[in-house]
């Protein structure tokens, strides 16, 4: 007789059921959304044939680069390609990991991004260009190291847990990292939700005035949101004072989150992005105050269809720490040995990681070598920059931010409707008066 | 004017004077070996980011009511508010000192990571917020959720305390003199001995108060339940 | 998220320059509320059994003089009325309800602002300061006024959004803050046949009180209930005939500041909002406690 399996509950959620019961907890875990959702797959570009030409590779010019925070800022930031690496702390990763990240980054004319843990002398020394956050719980936070920085992010939320603070369990909580953030070690940390000093869009305008008094009107501010209530988010971003928009969708990676917070709570990046861009063109600010969008960015493809969403640039986390070397199939005893596989290891808050990227254990850490994760993270970067170049010239674009909306066609209604284009074949778009 | 005994005091008024240039002669100053070392700030009015970023051993005297963040992440310099003053007062303060001789709106201190806030009126809410070293004095009173997830540092109050006090409270050091409206989740009271004492009595001497009885105080702290996760205190997350 | 404002006369000389003192605060709540503002006015009572009526037309070219033909026929006198920038208000010979029907009966095309004795709403899209300008602040008597600066949080920017809004007779709400249960009860509020124009969130706080009110609750009673039945961050301030009242939600996020001297009582989001009043600088000073009511009144102060 077959053996039959319920949809409902499937042997994912069978054995969740039945760890919640032994264990009386919530399922904490690394890495993004899991399931399906609709995203960039979803779209297809248009290539030029009869009625539109291409650009020749090589010789006719494809530029990528792109310049962030320049509404108020007497230094806004300029990097030579469309993606930046995205805020993960010392802490989440290992200092060897934070440096690979800011080698491969400045190898290619890009940023990094500090996390909830503040702002590493290894990193500082290998990021050309090093984007400062500003979190609820102000870990290791210091005007020298606001100073120190190029771009200041003040993080209202994350894609993998809007509305939730960071999470550090004990085993991470190195002698380094609880010094770092004035913590005893080995504790779990838990991280406030809300901002001490500040609570709405009214007062973040406040503090917003008050981080650039401090270090003198010289740097961008950017506003980091988890998707949401997206289009009002951004809204008031740009009332509060954003120079530059970080939004991050629900797919966003996180080091250790509860399941259900990722699998439950957000939008996905794909309809995150158009609601982002209406709200910029309604306020007269689209490319005046620039937009980063995160979550799910994996390939060049991507690249390109959050550009013709009307991205300025993307950013990446989860790919970046899977193209240092996460995952990866050379450790596959080591990861039997903790009870996974290459390709499905997600249980970075325990801090095991055998790479030595998502841990604080000094052996494992000391597997991971900085310089070949930055060459790797370079030629990660290249290759994505590569492709969405190709996509471009292909679209006909001689930058590759004159990719637009008119270029994309979806394969599903959902994607059509979310996205706000047509589906392919059809100039049908569901939802819009036309439609 | 200067002649060698007595202190230059540079004077902005900033009813003629806007904010930007207040900040950015007391940054600049910072550097200039015969830069003024001592200011006044008069007509406030509210306004928020009043010497903010300061990173010199300077004196800065306001005259008035500030709004929000007065000498938010201050390093080293003195900065006193002859007035009360907004939200977030010393936010982040990494050294030097901050006197409000009137009362503080709520999160004073917020994240401080050293140096000393003396408010000699009443803080409101969230006195202490998240504090990372700072030691804070308040004469009067404080709000309810003050030192919320307070991590290290000593907060004294003379006065009484609100509901929820030291919710999620870390290592963070309490003393309170008067009533204390509640604890919160995983804040209990603790016995003092010749250490805290000795603290408290520490704390009073920097803050000049020599009216208040050291052994009036009550000690609270953590009880350490929440710092790793139990199943049986799970409804406290 | 917004700016409020309150500024109660306890003196002649503020009750003579309440609305130049009312606009001086506003202009101070411009950055943290810059999408529209709006006041509400208390002053000239009129006559028992007559009532004033504060009406909203989007044509900027509006005939007034059609509604005060209109109201003269209908219930007599010589209702001229006092026309500010889009809003106009007269005075009808007729009790509140009366008023009110006739105006949504014959001319739908307006929008009434507010209805009572005393109560003179005016509210706008656009930045306060220039609000403070064309409706002409600075000629306005009164002995108390509520002022409001808006940033729109989840619902549009339009006249409508504004605030204050109005909750019934003489009563008008403004809000700092972003309430988190108001669909719900928005729905069960229409239920009992309480009647709503936006989707914002502030109008369905406006309509918890009204309806509370309506079904015997004093003005207290329903501010209390607000700390129940509401979710979500706020603070209040209600405007009554005869004073006004300021609640802030038991976490307390959002600001409030209150200060009294001899000759005024104000309450702002921002101290220096109040640092423009006259004597500010020697006034008591204080922070509204979280969920506690404050009231003013005529007859206590």
């Amino acid at each position: 007789m077959a053996l039959r399996e319920s949809a409902l509950f499937n042997r994912e959620v069978i054995a969740e059921i039945q760890r919640a019961a032994r264990e009386g907890v919530y399922d904490i875990r690394g890495f993004g959304a899991k399931r399906r959702l609709p995203h960039f797959d979803d779209l297809l570009l248009l290539g030029a044939s009869v009625s539109r030409y291409p650009l020749e590779g090589y010789r006719e010019r494809c530029d990528t680069n792109v310049v962030l925070g320049t509404r108020h800022a007497k230094r806004p930031l300029e990097l030579d390609i469309p993606i930046t690496i995205a805020g993960m702390s010392f802490g989440a990763l290992s200092a060897p990991a934070k440096e690979a990240l800011g080698r491969g980054a400045s190898a290619m004319g890009t940023s990094t991004t500090t996390g909830d843990g503040g702002m590493t002398p290894e990193e500082r020394a290998a990021s050309k260009t090093l984007v400062y956050q500003l979190l609820p719980s102000r870990y290791g936070m210091n005007p020298d190291d606001l100073r120190r920085a190029d771009a200041i992010e003040i993080v209202i939320g994350q894609g993998a847990k809007p509305g939730g603070g960071g999470i550090l369990l004990g085993q991470k909580i190195s002698d380094r990292v609880a010094e770092m953030r004035d913590l005893p070690p080995g504790i779990d940390q838990r991280s406030a939700c809300r901002h001490p000093d500040w609570t709405g869009p009214d007062d973040l305008e406040i503090k917003i005035e008050e981080l650039r008094e401090i270090t003198d009107w010289e740097k961008p501010i950017f506003i980091k949101i988890g998707a949401s209530r997206t289009y009002y988010d951004v809204a008031l971003a740009v009332k509060a004072g954003a120079d530059v928009i970080v939004l991050d969708g629900m797919q966003g990676g996180t080091a250790a989150t509860q399941d259900v917070f990722i699998e439950h709570v957000g939008i996905p990046t794909l309809p995150a992005v158009r609601l982002a861009v209406d709200a910029l063109q309604e306020l007269g600010m689209h490319r005046r105050i620039q937009l980063v969008v995160s979550g799910g960015i994996r390939s060049g493809a991507d690249v390109a269809k959050a550009l013709a969403l009307g991205a300025d640039a993307v950013s990446i986390g989860v790919a970046a720490l899977i193209a240092l070397g996460d995952n990866s199939p050379a450790f596959a005893s080591d990861y039997e040995r903790i009870g996974t596989e290459p390709g499905f290891y997600d249980d970075w808050q325990e801090g095991r990681d055998p790479v030595g990227i998502s841990t604080q254990d000094d052996e494992l850490a000391a597997r991971f070598d900085p310089e070949l994760g930055g060459r790797r993270l370079a030629n990660y970067l290249r290759t994505m920059v590569l492709e969405t170049q190709t996509l471009a010239r292909a679209c006909g674009k001689s930058h590759v931010q004159n990719l637009e909306p008119e270029d994309l066609v979806a394969l599903t209604v959902e994607a059509a409707a979310m996205a706000r284009v047509p589906l392919a074949g059809t100039n049908w778009i569901p939802g819009t008066p036309d439609g | 004017m200067a002649t060698g005994t007595e202190p230059v005091v540079e004077v902005v008024d900033l009813a003629q004077t806007p904010l930007r240039d207040l900040n950015a002669r007391l940054h600049a100053a910072a550097d200039g070996p015969d830069a003024p070392r001592r200011w006044r700030v008069s007509n406030p009015g509210g306004r928020h980011a009043i010497a903010v970023g300061l990173d010199a051993p300077f004196e800065v005297d306001v005259d008035g009511h500030v709004g929000y963040y007065c000498a938010g992440m201050n390093q080293q310099a003195v900065v006193r508010v002859h007035g009360n003053c907004g939200v977030g007062v010393a936010e982040n303060m990494m050294s030097g000192s901050v006197v409000v001789e009137g009362n503080a709106s709520q999160s004073a201190g917020a994240t401080g990571r050293g140096g000393l806030l003396l408010i000699r009126g009443d803080a409101s809410s969230r006195c202490g917020i998240s504090m990372k070293g700072i030691d804070i004095v308040v004469r009067g009173d404080v709000g309810h959720m003050s030192a919320f997830m307070a991590q290290k540092g000593r907060l004294l109050v003379c006065g009484d305390a609100g509901d929820a006090l030291g919710d999620s409270i870390y290592e963070a050091r309490l003393y309170v003199r008067g009533a204390v409206a509640g604890l919160g989740a995983d804040c209990i009271e603790k016995e003092v001995h010749d250490e805290h004492a000795a603290e408290i009595r520490t704390l009073l001497d920097q803050a000049g108060i020599d009216d208040v009885d050291p052994t009036e105080f009550r000690r609270y702290g953590s009880a350490r339940e929440l710092y790793n996760f139990k199943v049986d205190h799970a409804g406290e997350f | 998220m917004c700016g409020i404002a309150g500024l109660f006369a306890k003196s002649p000389v503020i009750t003579e320059h309440l609305g130049e003192h009312l606009g001086a605060m506003l202009s101070q709540l411009n950055d943290r509320g810059p999408d529209s503002a709006g006041v509400a006015v208390y002053r000239d009572p009129v006559p028992s059994g007559a009532s004033k009526v504060s009406l909203f037309s989007p044509d900027p070219h509006y005939e007034w003089g059609r509604v005060r033909d209109g109201l003269a026929g209908a219930f007599g006198g010589d209702p001229e009325p006092e026309v500010r920038a889009s809003h106009a208000v007269f005075v009808v010979d007729a009790d509140a309800e009366r008023a009110e029907a006739w105006l949504r009966d014959r001319h739908p095309e307006l929008r009434i602002m507010s209805v009572g004795e005393t109560i003179e709403i005016f509210k706008e899209a656009g930045l306060p300061s220039d609000f403070v300008r064309r409706f002409a602040l600075e000629d306005v008597q009164g002995s108390h006024a509520l002022g409001h600066t808006r940033m729109a949080t989840e619902s549009r920017v339009t006249t409508q959004h504004s605030h204050p809004f109005s909750t019934g007779l003489d009563l008008c709400l403004v809000h700092n803050g972003s309430l988190s249960n108001h669909n719900r009860l928005r729905r069960e509020l229409q239920r009992e046949g309480v009647t709503f124009q936006t989707d914002n969130d502030t109008e369905v706080a406006a309509g918890y009180l009204t309806w509370r009110l309506r079904e015997g609750a004093d003005l207290r009673e329903a501010l209390e209930g607000c700390l129940r039945d509401l979710d979500g961050f706020f603070t209040f301030a209600v405007g009554t005939a005869d004073g006004f009242a300021v609640l802030r939600d038991p976490i307390a996020c959002k600001p409030a500041v209150l200060a009294e001297t001899d000759d005024w009582v104000a309450m702002a989001s921002e101290y220096r909002a109040i640092a423009v009043l006259p004597g500010a600088e020697h006034a008591n000073v204080w922070e509204p406690a979280p969920a506690t009511l404050y009231v003013w009144e005529r007859a206590l102060v």
